[in-house]
Order: structure tokens, then C-alpha cells, then sequence
């Protein structure tokens, strides 16, 4: 019983970090229409900037983060993306992806292919309760930052001028545009507010454990994506329940499985894809909405 | 069909325009002028080219040949989207709600788009939702909204962005015949309460010649006939144009 609850918490706290990757793919995706394959990369300098910056004063270190994961993301959308806005999804994403290789080629020029240690958070990664299950404080992060983050995302988009124009223009650029609505500081804000989730997930992964590689973004992008898909991108709830999903189940077949077969861990949260969408190919949250795709 | 003139300083005019596709000529030298506070009723069988020149007018569409006036201004190169901050709005002949946004929701975008503060565009939110009789569904979805509601929610949206000029592509499409004396209402109080010009196309006859100042009527691409609702009434032309022969009295009686 004590190892089902242990798993559950181990779950809960990895999907709240995919779910957070979730939405920060997803607000791109609502807006734009690109599945920015290159997301990870946004965590990845984030990871690198928390392990170059380590002897600094935290709160400071924590800011260069987000302003590393802010500054590539709008950078790269001016750069790679503002030019194919009216390319078709194949080249879009074929760009992401050269984007994603090219940067993980500068990290490894840049920051060697051994790897960085990040601890500066490593004072979470410490017993927080011990007994019949454990609990690091980092899981206990992960839950409550991740928690309050999505609140306040939703709050924002729920509250703010902006939020609902970018709720517009995900329903609909165009038309969101005839009524107004600025496509340039939308799609601005959608960047921003994706290198700021980068950065926080960079910190709750380092924070697990401090080992920073050229591919460390790119292994939960490839997952949380996974996730967007299962929960269906057209829907930034189910898209990150998606991601949260994917964590979830990839923390508890993580602790479940043996060490001899953690190593075939991605093979089965793939496998586990390939049924849902084999089984509902809309997305594991579907079934409630209209199957002719017609948006009103 | 009216020759081009000199444009107007409190108009939208079309002078002139052509529109041809693949070799096909939609539309042949029309000319349209509407004015602030009038609503000018197009009216034509399919494929007279009615929706091609509401695409000309509002910039989803450039004109082979001919020129768009905005208030003595040549917008003919102008995108839909920097029109639209001048002062036109449309409505779409499928919806185009934002389908994920509330009701209210997608009235305040268009009132935020125009530059009211929040507060602001929550207030004309309100009363306009009001107006149409969608205050009790505020909240719902807008993709939830029945068909009617839709069209409703379509010109309450359009008139939140306080243009000068508003074209209206079949805003009565899908209602039943019960709803439409309150489009009626609704149509023109946008253009004496709100002050718009509005260009307004459907089918329903009896809404056009209710509704309308003037009728412009278009068939194979040209004007066929302009004037008030009984000059059209008592056009033979457009009695010989319309419905295959079909008088439009007819015509309203069958719609």
C-alpha cells in the first residue's frame, strides 16, 4: 500500500512538471499553429544559465534563468519563425526541429558534451518526511510550484486584456485581427510567457537532480509533446492534463519497473501513446467535442 | 448602372470595381456608395457577385480593377485588418465566432481591439448583449449558442468595435421566421443609435425591404437596379432577373 502512495506522489509531482512544458508548448501551438519542436532547447539554456550562475545569489541566479529561456524564445520566433507565419505546418515544423539540433550543437560547443552540475536548488533535494514513504522537498515543490503556476496562468488568460486576446487569437487569428485584437503582441506575449514556464521547469528538473546535458530539454520536450498530443493541441486544459498524464505515468512506471527494465522507459510511455491515440486518436480528452474539427 | 463619380467624404464607396476568377468576371464595373447612417440592402441571385464585393470592400479581396473609398480615403491596398482600424467591421456569412470564448468574451474582444479600457468594453458588452436578448447566455459558450443566437452574437461583436461602417454578410440566415423582426430592430439601431453605415446582404427578402434605405440590386456581376424597397418591388428587371421570372413579391412570400 505504502509503495502505491509513494508512486502516486512521485507521479503527481513529475506531471506537474510536464504539465507546465505542456502549456508552454501549447500557448505557442494555440496561437501560431507551430509545434515548436525547439521548446526544450528554451530549458535547456535555462539548465545551463542555473549551472554557470550557481555561486551566485540565488534569487538573482533563478532571474538570469528565466531571462536566458525569455530571451532565446523571443529570439528565436523573430529569427526562425516570424518568417514561415505563412508556411505550410510541414516546413514549420521541420524548422523547429533543425532549430532544436543547431542549438543542441552550440550547448555542446559551448558547455561540453559531460554535462554541467546545476545544484543551485539542490537543498530541496533533501528528506523532507521519511518512514513508510518518502518525500523529498523538491516533490513538494514540484506539486505546490506547479500547481500555483497553472493557476495563475489561467487566471490570466481568463482575467487579463491580454490573456483573453490571446484566447481570441488562438480561436481564430484572423478574424481576432479584423476585430483589432494586435497579432504582434499577442503571439510576443505567448513567447514570453513560454521561456518563463522553460525556465521554471529547468529549475524544478535541476533542483531533482543537478546534472545538466546538451540534450536535457529535448528528452521532456519530446515527452511533454507527447503528452499535447494525447491530450489533444487544440485545447490548452486537456493539452496539459496530457502532459501531466505523461508525467505521471512515466514517474510511476519509473518507480513500478525494475532497474533492468527502467531503461525501456520511454519504449513503454510511447507504447502507452500509441494505444491511447490507437484507441482515440483525437486525444485521450475528446470525446466531448464535435469530431468534424469545424471551428466556429 | 451607376457611372463611377468623385468620392464622398462621409461614405464607403466601391467605384468601379471588377473582380474577375480564372476568367470568370464575378463582378463587372459596380459602383456602391453608403452612407453614415444608412442602410444600403444588396440583393441579387446566387452568384450575382454580392459577397465577392462585401470581400472587395472589406479588404479580404483586391479588385481587378476599380477603387475602394473610405471617407474620401483610397483603401484599395489596404489589409482587412488595417481597415478595420479605420472604422469597418463585418460580419461573416459562417460565424466566426471564437467558439472557445463566452458570449460576453467575444463581444469584449472586439470592444478591447478598438481601444476600450476593460472596464469599458464590459459595460458595452452588457448593453449590447442586451440589446440583441443574449444577456441570459453571457456566460455560455459561444460555439454552445444555437444557430440564431450566433448570428446575433455576429452583429452584436461587429457593432461592440464602434465602426462607422458595418457589412452584414447574411445575418439572417438560419433564423426563424419568428427572430427576425428583432434583427430588424437590431439592424437599424446600429445604424441611427450607433451612427453606422451598414451594407447588408441576405436573402430574406422581406428583411432587406424592411430593413434597407436604399436596395442595390446585382445580377451576372452589374448593377441591375438601385432605389428605396417599392421602386424594386416594381422593377421589371429585377422581377424578370429574379427567381427565374419569379415578381420579388413572390419571392418574399416563399422565404
Amino acid at each position: 500500500m505504502s509503495n502505491v502512495i509513494q508512486y502516486i506522489i512521485d507521479g503527481i509531482a513529475l506531471g506537474a512538471v510536464y504539465a507546465l512544458a505542456a502549456v508552454g508548448i501549447a500557448l505557442i501551438f494555440g496561437v501560431l499553429r507551430l509545434v515548436n519542436f525547439a521548446y526544450g532547447e528554451l530549458i535547456t539554456i535555462a539548465a545551463y544559465v542555473l549551472a554557470v550562475t550557481s555561486n551566485w545569489w540565488l534569487p538573482l541566479s533563478l532571474l538570469a534563468a528565466v531571462a536566458s529561456s525569455v530571451a532565446l524564445a523571443v529570439l528565436t520566433d523573430r529569427v526562425a519563425f516570424k518568417r514561415l507565419r505563412e508556411a505550410p505546418p510541414a516546413t514549420t515544423l521541420v524548422a523547429t526541429f533543425a532549430l532544436s539540433f543547431a542549438l543542441e550543437a552550440v550547448w555542446r560547443l559551448v558547455f561540453g558534451v559531460n554535462g554541467r552540475s546545476a545544484d543551485v536548488l539542490g537543498a530541496l533535494n533533501t528528506t523532507a518526511i521519511s518512514g513508510a514513504i518518502d518525500v523529498r522537498w523538491v516533490t513538494i515543490v514540484e506539486v505546490v510550484v506547479g500547481a500555483a503556476l497553472l493557476s495563475a496562468i489561467a487566471i490570466f488568460l481568463r482575467r487579463s486584456t491580454i490573456g483573453l486576446q490571446m484566447r481570441a487569437a488562438a480561436s481564430d487569428i484572423r478574424t481576432a485581427r479584423t476585430l483589432g485584437v494586435r497579432a504582434d503582441r499577442v503571439i510576443l506575449s505567448a513567447f514570453v510567457l513560454s521561456g518563463v514556464l522553460a525556465a521554471v521547469v529547468a529549475m524544478l528538473l535541476t533542483a531533482g537532480s543537478p546534472l545538466v546535458t546538451p540534450t536535457l530539454g529535448l528528452e521532456v520536450t519530446t515527452f511533454a509533446l507527447v503528452g499535447v498530443v494525447v491530450g489533444g493541441m487544440d485545447n490548452l486544459v486537456t493539452a496539459t492534463l496530457g502532459g501531466f498524464v505523461v508525467g505521471f505515468v512515466n514517474a510511476v512506471l519509473g518507480d513500478a519497473l525494475g532497474a533492468d527494465l527502467r531503461v525501456f522507459l520511454s519504449s513503454f510511455t510511447y507504447l502507452a501513446v500509441i494505444l491511447v491515440l490507437l484507441l482515440r486518436p483525437g486525444g485521450l480528452f475528446a470525446s466531448r467535442r464535435a469530431t468534424g474539427a469545424e471551428r466556429v | 448602372m451607376t457611372a463611377p463619380s468623385s468620392p464622398r467624404a462621409d461614405a464607403l464607396e466601391a467605384l468601379g470595381v471588377s473582380r474577375a476568377f480564372a476568367g470568370v468576371q464575378a463582378l463587372d464595373g459596380v459602383t456602391l456608395r453608403v452612407g453614415r447612417r444608412e442602410v444600403l440592402g444588396l440583393i441579387g441571385p446566387n452568384g450575382a457577385g454580392k459577397t465577392t464585393l462585401v470581400n472587395l470592400l472589406t479588404g479580404f479581396d483586391r479588385p481587378t480593377e476599380g477603387s475602394i473609398v473610405l471617407e474620401g480615403d483610397d483603401v484599395t491596398r489596404w489589409s482587412p485588418v488595417r481597415r478595420a482600424r479605420h472604422g469597418m467591421a463585418r460580419t461573416f456569412q459562417h460565424g466566426h465566432l471564437f467558439g472557445g470564448l463566452s458570449v460576453r468574451e467575444n463581444v469584449e474582444v472586439a470592444a478591447i481591439g478598438c481601444g476600450a479600457s476593460p472596464r469599458a468594453a464590459r459595460r458595452r458588452a452588457a448593453a449590447l448583449l442586451d440589446q440583441v436578448g443574449l444577456s441570459r447566455q453571457a456566460e455560455r459558450l459561444a460555439r454552445l449558442l444555437p444557430h440564431g443566437e450566433q448570428r446575433k452574437l455576429g452583429v452584436a461583436r461587429a457593432v461592440a468595435a464602434e465602426p462607422r461602417y458595418v457589412l452584414m454578410d447574411e445575418p439572417a440566415a438560419g433564423l426563424v421566421e419568428a427572430e427576425v423582426p428583432a434583427l430588424v430592430a437590431l439592424v437599424r439601431s446600429v445604424a441611427e443609435e450607433h451612427g453606422a453605415g451598414v451594407v447588408l446582404i441576405d436573402h430574406n427578402m422581406a428583411l432587406v425591404m424592411e430593413v434597407s434605405d436604399r436596395i442595390q440590386v446585382l445580377d451576372q456581376g452589374r448593377t441591375l437596379a438601385e432605389g428605396n424597397a417599392d421602386e424594386i418591388r416594381k422593377n421589371v428587371d429585377v422581377t424578370s432577373a429574379y427567381l427565374g421570372g419569379t415578381g420579388i413579391d413572390e419571392a418574399e412570400a416563399h422565404v
